[in-house]
């Protein structure tokens, strides 16, 4: 039932009335709402322009505190997907293995790590550096939010690579046995390079939920990472709620960016004539995990649920 | 190799801090599904005001930060505009409610999704029939498509609540006192990392995983056969 309109018959002109009126009165609400948080706004002279102006006046503003910031984050999200993709597979392709020894503790890991709040794993990398190893006080935060990164996602990639490979059709895996393949050789050369394009959609919505973690590290472990700049924007420039605006802003167009990108590529691989056109879906990995679990290993051949 | 000696439980109130996780956790996922019911229900209406609301609301909120959505929900709306969200001068209260409200606009984009991609499994043929009989938009939703997609977001819908239990560790960036606050207090008093450490991740452990199979088994009973 993709096209929701289903729901509903098409209008005429008694429901075409109603659904005007309807359409008035929820903007008069929405309206409302606006005008309450307006007055309240003036009241307190937050819209003044100039505790806006920086924004677009300044370029201290942008130079000393916001590129630095994106610039922090953007690393520490780019690093952490480094180190967790290659990891994740790894323990997507152990929790594939016909041996129980190897099965099990991939398992075990990836389930351990995904039922863990990422602020706990940070806040345990921050505390375990700082005793255990001699990294210096400035790059422990960076450390810290990248081990806490990549301990989490890594046990999420693991399991889209696993759903990955247990999308395709269960003939490939046939094939690469019917001409004599071994285990490693069917997941090296027959398996794996299909499952990465059909993974990419997910991969890269799964950095929308790294960028959005990496706000985690500037409250806890002192990374000064684009949040963490609010503070410091809004003591030297503009007022609390413009800092807040800004960041926010960008926030959201860096990830509206992300999503877009990941939603095309699906949508490309989908029309695409090579491979199998088994595609995983970008909310698969959401990090809310829109789209169910993932069926366990037995059921090789038997895609997992990939609706948009 | 575990040295628990360090733990005092008069010193560190580690069940009201995990008591004071599973009441956010409740409190937050009652909120959201109501909330989330009530945009999914926009995204899905004929008025295309609605759908262009919940659309917006939906791709602005879930691409924020949720540690910016709830200090914001403190800094800006507690401090700079004074909304406290009828609260009385306890400021633990305050910021409870304020994580709470900040919890719950940013998981009932999740739960929207979830109910929106549940309305995606009901056959076209059940709406049409209910159209057929008359129904009108309301109707169809209520009485027809609603209670079979419910049914078949059960699974999606106790991963949102599993993330969210899990979300609730960043109200400690605005000092609720729940199970993160304490494990952070803990770290800076006894320098025990690991102890600590696993001591945490077994109590999320316990929370999340008898919830994820019960909600898992309830998900396989109530699933519509087709």
């Amino acid at each position: 039932m993709s096209d929701l309109s289903v729901l509903y018959d098409a209008p005429g002109p008694r429901a075409r009335r109603r659904n005007a009126l309807y359409a008035v009165l929820f903007l008069a609400v929405l309206a409302g709402a606006a005008w309450w948080i307006y007055g309240r706004l003036t009241d307190r002279g937050e819209l003044e322009w100039r505790l806006w102006e920086p924004i677009f006046t300044d370029s201290r503003l942008w130079t000393n505190f916001v590129l630095p910031g994106l610039k922090d984050t953007l690393v520490a999200a780019g690093l952490s997907m480094a180190i967790a993709l290659p990891l994740g597979a790894l323990l997507g392709i152990g929790r594939l293995s016909d041996h129980r020894w190897i099965r099990v503790p991939a398992g075990a890991v990836v389930e351990f790590f995904r039922a863990i709040p990422v602020l706990l794993l940070m806040l345990f990398a921050n505390e375990a550096y700082f005793q255990w190893s001699s990294v210096t006080s400035d790059l422990r935060p960076l450390y810290a939010v990248v081990t806490g990164l990549v301990m989490y996602n890594a046990s999420v990639l693991a399991e889209v690579v696993r759903a990955g490979v247990l999308a395709l059709p269960r003939g490939q895996a046939d094939a690469g046995r019917a001409i004599g393949m071994r285990k490693g050789q069917i997941m090296s050369n027959v398996l794996l390079p299909q499952a990465v394009t059909s993974m990419l959609p997910a991969i890269v919505s799964q950095l929308v939920v790294i960028v959005k973690d990496t706000a985690l590290g500037g409250q806890l472990v002192q990374y000064t990472e684009l949040r963490s700049t609010i503070g410091d924007i809004d003591n030297n420039f503009v007022s609390l709620l413009a800092a807040f605006t800004l960041i926010t802003v960008i926030y959201v167009v860096l990830n509206f960016l992300l999503t877009s990108f990941a939603g095309w590529l699906e949508g490309r691989i989908r029309r695409g004539k090579r491979g199998t056109g088994a595609v995983l879906s970008t909310t698969t990995t959401d990090e809310m995990d829109v789209a169910g679990d993932v069926p366990g290993p037995p059921r090789l051949g038997k895609g997992p649920d990939t609706r948009t | 190799m575990l040295d628990f000696s360090f733990l005092d439980l008069d010193e560190y109130d580690l069940f009201g801090a995990f008591w004071m996780t599973v009441q956010l956790t409740v409190a937050s996922a009652i909120g959201s599904l109501i909330w989330g019911t009530v945009l999914a229900a926009m995204r899905v209406s004929p008025v295309p005001v609605m759908r262009a609301f919940g659309t917006l609301y939906i791709n602005i909120v879930r691409n924020i930060p949720l540690t910016i959505v709830i200090v914001a929900c403190a800094q800006v709306l507690a401090f700079r505009l004074e909304i406290t969200l009828g609260a009385g001068p306890d400021i633990d209260d305050r910021n409870f409610r304020l994580a709470v409200l900040g919890l719950v606009a940013y998981t009932s984009t999740f739960v929207c999704e979830a109910l929106r991609s549940g309305i995606n499994t009901v056959p076209v043929g059940q709406a049409e029939a209910a159209r057929a009989l008359g129904l009108n938009f309301t109707q169809v939703l209520r009485l027809v498509v609603l209670p079979q997609a419910y049914r078949s977001v059960v699974a999606p819908l106790a991963n949102v609540l599993i993330a969210l239990t899990k979300n609730t560790t960043v109200a400690m960036a605005i000092g609720v006192a729940e199970a993160a606050f304490l494990m952070n207090e803990m770290i800076e008093n006894e320098a025990r990392p690991l102890e600590i450490g696993v001591l945490f991740a077994a109590g999320f452990i316990l929370l999340t995983l008898p919830s994820g199979l019960l909600l898992g088994r309830l998900a396989r009973k109530l699933a519509v056969k087709r």
